[in-house]
């Protein structure tokens, strides 16, 4: 039992990684159609962020705001630069400029960064591991879902009651249409963006407070898997999204600890089948495909 | 159309003055021409009809106009200035309103999200202007809270109408306003129509397959036929017109 509880702590806390993720790329899927595979560079870029700034000695409060601003600006950025010039253009042209921005964004943190992988000096107290009765509960753990949490309740709150976050839900069902009310184009699409990359910095700033270190090629799994979670919950469907996040990484955490042997190795392809398993008894995914953002 | 029947037409008006002028306007799919240069005019508190078949080029002359479509050549000229080159949110700005083919209603919105959207453009100043779109609107009062995808189509195109009436328009294109509605709710679409250039001095374009109920409500009427405007007039000049009567309105 207490073997259990501790396996699915575990998996919640790789699912809500996954499931922030999920959520960006799924906020930013429904309102342009767009696959965004570097959206796992952002975690990289967030990575990086808090090693430089933990190298300088910045205070943990500075490193938390000036990395969430650091992938806020990146994914606007990446927006501005790789996508807008390519607006209207099919999904398979998005998708593949996505591909080549996340090569290139992998390459020049190569180049300019670091080749090696690099430890990020996080400060001791986030070791912290708290005891309920056998359990033993590493604070990042308990935090990093509380968070998860706490920013889909959030984005579901500006979702509901901001106008801007209405307009994204009616841009998600008709882009055109919102434009005919008056709402600026860029300023929906910025605006998803933007909630993807600091979605995207909250995840990594969780990520590596546990992770080993940041290295170029860190963001790839994660994009993968969130995309995965996004699948499994229903394209273009948020709380979807997240769902399937927490699913596949509460299936990956469970399979990684009562695999044995040489089974172990393959827990993402057990993982995957069940993945797929689900996915042939719901070809719409776990919630089902939405219309809008919801 | 004969030229001194516009000239004729136009001059009878009080002091008209033209809202919006289209010249030469051309528009393509691809490589398909839908618009082949149409020239029209709306006069300030004109309801004008934009009548014709399926394909006739109707709905694409609309979505030039409202900035929607971007393969376009010609002149659109709004309130004496040039918005051919701007987009849908900008010529909205500028005081012109569409309510598109179908609707196009957020439907999994409520009906006081679609409507709070309709007045983005105004911010805070629309909410000011929304009790007194509602009470134009009572039925809508009695859904606010609900999806519009829960109303029914009568109650859609009421929705879609004030939704667009939010942004307080100068000029309102209507892309089929009575579509698919039971004869009591064409009325009274038609009748709102009617009210709104009457209380508000609302301008109208709209378009329309039914060519008997659209001269009863506008002032001057242009038929379109394979992306030309073929004739044009006022209601009752197109009536009497032989050609039309052959080709849209059956043996009267």
């Amino acid at each position: 039992m207490t073997q259990l509880i501790q396996e699915l702590v575990n998996g919640v806390s790789l699912g809500s990684t996954y499931a922030l993720l999920a959520l960006g790329l799924a906020m930013v899927f429904s309102i342009l159609g767009l696959i965004n595979f570097a959206h796992g560079e952002l975690v990289t870029i967030g990575g990086y962020t808090m090693w430089t700034l933990f190298n300088h000695g910045f205070p943990w409060p500075a490193v938390l705001v000036l990395t969430l601003a650091g992938t806020t600006l990146a994914a606007v950025a990446m927006e501005r630069i790789a996508f807008r010039p390519l607006r209207g253009a099919s999904i398979v042209t998005l998708l593949i400029t996505s591909f080549a921005v996340s090569f290139f964004i992998q390459v020049a943190l190569q180049i300019f960064v670091s080749a090696e992988p690099q430890g990020i000096g996080v400060p001791n107290w986030t070791d912290t591991v708290w005891h309920m009765g056998d359990v033993s509960l590493p604070a990042v753990k308990v935090v990093t879902f509380a968070v998860t949490i706490a920013a889909v309740v959030l984005l579901a709150v500006f979702l509901r009651r901001t106008l801007l976050g209405v307009a994204m839900r009616a841009a998600a069902e008709d882009f055109d249409a919102v434009r005919l009310m008056g709402v600026r184009a860029n300023v929906v699409v910025v605006a998803a963006f933007a909630i993807s990359g600091l979605l995207a910095g909250v995840a990594a700033v969780l990520f590596f407070t546990s992770a080993p270190g940041v290295d170029s090629g860190v963001g790839t799994p994660l994009v993968i898997n969130a995309f995965i979670g996004v699948i499994l919950g229903g394209l273009g469907n948020l709380y979807g999204a997240v769902l399937g996040g927490f699913v596949l990484g509460l299936a990956t955490s469970l399979l990684d600890a009562n695999l044995h042997g040489t089974y172990t190795q393959f827990s993402q392809a057990f993982a995957l089948a069940i993945v797929v398993g689900i996915l042939l008894l719901r070809p719409q995914g776990l919630v089902g495909r939405s219309e809008g953002l919801t | 159309m004969r030229e001194d029947d516009r000239t004729k037409t136009l001059g009878a008006r009080t002091g008209p003055r033209d809202l919006l002028e289209v010249q030469d306007l051309t528009a393509r799919y691809g490589r398909v021409l839908a618009v082949r240069g149409v020239s029209l005019k709306v006069a300030e508190g004109e309801i004008v009809a934009l009548l014709g078949a399926n394909g006739a080029g109707k709905t694409t002359t609309l979505a030039c106009i409202a900035g929607l479509h971007q393969s376009r050549t010609g002149q659109i000229r709004f309130d004496g200035q040039d918005v051919s080159r701007l987009s849908p949110e900008r010529v909205l700005r500028r005081g012109i309103s569409l309510t598109p083919e179908g609707r196009r209603l957020f439907s999994t919105l409520t009906v006081q999200e679609n409507l709070l959207l309709g007045g983005a453009a105004r911010g805070r100043r629309s909410r000011n202007d929304y009790d007194a779109l509602l009470a134009l609107f009572p039925i809508l009062r009695e859904r606010l809270h609900l999806p519009a995808a829960l109303l029914s189509g009568g109650e859609q195109q009421q929705l879609a109408i004030a939704r667009s009436l939010m942004s307080k328009p100068r000029l309102l294109l209507l892309d089929e306003p009575t579509l698919g509605l039971a004869p009591r709710l064409v009325r009274l679409v038609l009748d709102l129509i009617g009210r709104l250039r009457e209380e508000r001095g609302l301008s109208v374009l709209f378009v329309d397959q039914n060519v008997h109920q659209a001269l009863e409500l506008c002032d001057r009427a242009y038929i379109m036929r394979t992306g030309k405007i073929e004739a044009a007039g006022s209601p009752d000049e197109l009536r009497r017109s032989r050609e039309v009567q052959a080709a849209y309105m059956g043996v009267v």
